[in-house]
């Protein structure tokens, strides 16, 4: 009874979760050009999408390239940074530090944009450079921006474990990097997917840092939607993100199935 | 120990530098500009000015208060029975919670301003049954599901990812010792989840309070938050001091909320942090 | 979990070139008026320039980039922005270099008295000739030194005629209480100032404070009647049936009719704002030559023809305007017979001193409601 009700619960959230995506598909079947009146059925966008020659797969390819290395970089500096400020003993720096990771966070987007661009054109400056941005200085920003969520994620993770553990392992031999590879870090593996999906998920979506951080031959999906605000989103981009979530759901769908039958065999 | 300490500042060293450059520089960037003039003299002007904005500040703080705790309040259920799925189940509902969230704020933000019209899904179905529009847009009620909306992931996905390591023979033990549902979840499974809850909460509220487009959008440009407010001096009017000052008051605003958090969510507990 | 992510980033990146790859649509004109070469293949060109501003390919339109790169052999790095401050912004600061940039008229006076900008050379802008010369000699650039007209646009009223009696011909319907909550407002201070402004009779380039507070009172006097400020959302707004009145671009507003018949139009009599966007060479261009060769392709009759139907502005261009082919020929909500057209006005670059003035205002006036 207590499961249903709870499975009831889930599902609504699901529902609502998804909602606003299943009008987002139906939408993108329209034979109109709005996103607001459904005048007929049609695959026109689909089809536009597929064979016309406009440029809207640079910008999804540039996305998609700069959310998967911002997130990794992030995580792979975030979860160092975590394990680093949950050993550290001295109280006044670990609130600093703690604080110092808050920031990217607490800052408005358009604030944290500014303060990075102003920062890498006074480094252009002194470099002499054209253009002060470019792809890295956007990478940089994505990075930054990730790193918090990462930490945030894993830090609680780590304080779950028991301290004892590493040093127990330590006790039995392991050098400290082994200690960690081996015992550490499986305990805390949950935190660290949960930060790199999100440091995905916030690389993937941000314009307004984005914006004042790239350079003149590295547009963004976001940016480019955007910068529509003078214009109607057309249904070609909910066709684009329709592809997208399809795309993603059958990869979800897929990597079960199969990893279900791996499973089956693991067992023996 | 020395090992130990060793390995810890190797570990560290990345992200304090990284941090000092790309997160600490460009804050007294922020703070040159909060306290100069735009011919670069200092002035507390900007700080001054800033008296204008109490309400703004009160009425974002309250915005994003309410946002979180109705988040926690439903994120908190959602990752307890997430957590007690198969372990395969649990992968698929997480990558199903943040999914969404790839397709854009400003795609997903569009579909509900169709859903939330005064002629949109919801008041079509509600004159099928013959139920009076109801005003949705444009209400203090659609920023903040908006801003339910777009976060919540952030707080299922910590608290779930806490959850899920508490271990089930802990919670067995508490019901063969006769604890009920209601003592079973508050004396066992809060605390052993709060650092989820804590880091939660502060994915939720911090960027809640800064938000720009979501008020913009669901509230019909009639609802002004502070991230507006810093949005416009920056974007509109390229007054970067304005915009600096605003941010930087904004910043220690959040910093008291998250000490005074952290002060009702775990006294005296080193393991929390602001 | 690691499974998911691999595959689905292969996936996604199998996906992308399928969709980036062209085939069919659009990327070449016929017969240029003016000659090409390809002295300067190989070479990049920076162009920056309003979002959904140029014809893309789409819908089977003219692509002008891939076009003008088949040409010219010259990479065309195309980037967007959504407000003339925040391409000022990213300019300003020097952290780009642009070859190519489109604001508006005001912003491109600012940018000249800056000295953020490069004289064109008239001799490479063979295709000049083609522009109407009343978009010549304007306040923002007297000589025509520093720009080349790409789009002009009015503002006008959009209303429904099912939720709006008679025919309002006036500003002053958008403070009527009897659409009260019915009514929409353009989300930025310039154009909603501009409004308040002819209605109650001042400069819209007024360097008096006490005319830019008369017209704030007007503003707040509004508050009470307004639905919302906005901007792209005044699309789904109207069409949907969701607010009666609503100002808007005029070419704008021929896309919303198509998706809703009962809205319709008009220039109010106090006088409307008129805007042209035209395309300038930033002082730190890296590729002069090629940012000529781009202006004057974008003035090419095929070119321009395609700009104006994708984004359903009016176009400065003779060729596109008495092109009986062209979509909107003789369109009199786009080109208006100037007999029946209220006074207009262009927005000046102002004073900052009262800009942040007015910025001020209007600040109080969103607080206010």
């Amino acid at each position: 009874m207590k499961k249903a009700i709870g499975n009831i619960f889930v599902g609504i959230m699901y529902f609502i979760l998804y909602l606003p995506l299943l009008i987002m598909v139906f939408f993108s079947f329209n034979s109109g050009r709005s996103t607001s009146v459904f005048k007929g059925f049609s695959f026109k966008w689909y089809a536009e999408l597929f064979t016309n020659s406009s440029d809207i797969g640079i910008p999804v390819r540039n996305t998609l390239i700069l959310a998967t290395l911002s997130a990794v970089i992030a995580t792979v500096i975030g979860t160092a940074a975590a394990v680093y400020i949950y050993y550290v003993k001295n109280k006044a720096w670990k609130n600093t530090l703690n604080t110092v990771t808050n920031i990217p966070m607490m800052n408005p987007d358009i604030v944290t944009g500014v303060s990075l661009m102003l920062l890498f054109v006074f480094v252009g400056r002194l470099m002499g450079a054209l253009n002060s941005l470019n792809f890295f200085t956007l990478l940089i920003a994505h990075i930054t921006f990730n790193i918090p969520y990462v930490i945030l994620n894993v830090l609680p993770k780590l304080n779950q474990t028991d301290p004892h553990l590493s040093e127990a392992a330590q006790d039995l031999g392991s050098t400290p990097t082994q200690a960690f590879f081996r015992v550490v870090l499986p305990s805390i593996m949950s935190g660290v997917t949960s930060g790199l999906m999100m440091a995905f998920t916030l690389s993937l979506d941000d314009f307004v840092i984005s914006y004042y951080t790239t350079g003149t031959d590295f547009q963004t999906l976001p940016l480019y939607v955007f910068n529509m605000v003078k214009k109607p989103v057309k249904p070609n981009i909910y066709a684009l993100y329709s592809i997208i979530f399809l795309l993603v759901l059958a990869v979800l769908l897929f990597t079960n199935i199969s990893g279900m039958k791996e499973n089956r065999k693991d067992k023996k | 120990m020395k090992n130990r300490s060793f390995l810890q500042r190797i570990i560290g060293a990345p992200y304090v530098l990284w941090a000092a450059i790309f997160i600490v520089v460009p804050l007294l960037i922020v703070a040159y500009y909060a306290f100069t003039d735009p011919a670069g003299a200092f002035t507390l002007d900007n700080i001054r000015n800033l008296t204008d904005y109490g309400t703004i500040f009160r009425e974002s703080i309250v915005y994003s208060v309410v946002a979180t705790l109705i988040a926690l309040v439903l994120a908190y259920p959602f990752a307890y029975v997430m957590s007690r799925k198969r372990e395969k189940t649990q992968q698929i509902m997480m990558v199903l919670v943040m999914l969404p969230m790839w397709m854009s704020l400003l795609i997903l933000t569009y579909s509900w301003m169709g859903i939330l019209e005064r002629n949109g899904i919801i008041n079509s179905l509600l004159a099928k049954i013959g139920v009076a529009p109801l005003n949705l847009i444009g209400t203090p009620a659609a920023v903040i599901f908006g801003m339910v909306y777009n976060y919540i992931p952030y707080m299922i996905l910590p608290i779930y990812s806490v959850m899920s390591k508490i271990d089930p023979s802990v919670l067995e033990a508490a019901e063969d010792l006769g604890s009920g549902s209601a003592s079973k979840l508050y004396r066992v499974i809060l605390p052993l989840s709060m650092p989820g809850v804590v880091s939660g909460i502060t994915m939720v509220f911090v960027p809640s309070v800064s938000t720009f487009y979501i008020s913009q959008k669901l509230g019909d440009g009639k609802i002004l938050l502070v991230g507006d407010v810093i949005e416009r001096q920056i974007q509109a009017q390229n007054n970067y001091n304005a915009g600096a000052a605003l941010s930087l008051v904004l910043m220690v605003l959040i910093v008291l909320s998250l000490a005074l958090m952290k002060l009702f969510a775990g006294e005296g507990d080193d393991n929390l942090y602001v | 979990m690691k499974r998911f992510a691999s595959i689905l980033l292969a996936a996604l990146m199998a996906a992308v070139p399928l969709t980036a790859s062209s085939c069919g649509g659009n990327t070449s004109i016929s017969s240029p008026r003016a000659s090409y070469t390809k002295d300067l293949a190989g070479t990049t060109l920076n162009v920056f320039n309003w979002g959904e501003y140029i014809s893309d390919g789409s819908e089977g339109s003219l692509n002008v980039n891939k076009a003008f790169e088949a040409l010219t052999g010259i990479h065309v790095n195309y980037n967007t922005f959504d407000s003339n401050e925040s391409m000022y912004a990213k300019l300003s600061s020097g952290a780009v270099s642009y070859d190519v940039v489109i604001p508006s008229d005001y912003m491109i006076e600012r940018m000249i008295r800056e000295d953020m900008l490069q004289p064109l050379d008239p001799a490479k802008l063979t295709n000049y000739d083609l522009i109407d010369d009343q978009y010549k000699n304007l306040f923002y650039d007297p000589d025509n030194t520093y720009s080349v007209p790409y789009n002009v646009g009015l503002v006008g009223l959009i209303y429904n005629t099912t939720m709006v009696e008679g025919t309002p011909d006036s500003w002053s319907v958008m403070w009527d209480e009897k659409y009260a909550d019915n009514i929409l407002t353009i989300d930025n201070p310039r154009d909603a100032f501009g409004i308040a402004q002819f209605l109650v009779g001042v400069d819209v380039n007024s360097t008096d404070k006490a005319d830019w507070d008369k017209a704030a009172e007007k503003l707040k006097e509004q508050n009470k009647v307004l639905q919302g400020r906005v901007m792209d959302q005044v699309f789904a707004k109207m069409e949907g049936g969701n607010a009666a009145i609503a100002p808007y671009y005029a070419g704008d507003f021929l896309t919303m009719v198509g998706n809703n018949p009962d809205l319709a139009f008009v220039y109010p009599k106090e006088g409307t704002n008129i805007f042209v966007d035209a395309a300038c060479v930033p002082k730190n261009a890296a590729n002069y030559e090629a940012a000529m060769m781009y202006i004057n392709f974008l003035m090419e009759p095929e070119v321009a023809l395609a700009n104006a139907e994708f984004i359903c502005y009016a176009s400065p261009n003779t060729a596109v305007v008495n092109n009986p082919d062209y979509e909107y020929y003789g369109e009199e909500i786009l080109y208006p017979d100037p007999a029946n057209l209220p006074p207009t006005e262009y927005f000046h670059d102002i004073d900052p001193e009262i800009r942040s003035y007015y910025e001020k205002l209007w600040e109080g006036i969103l607080l206010a409601g």
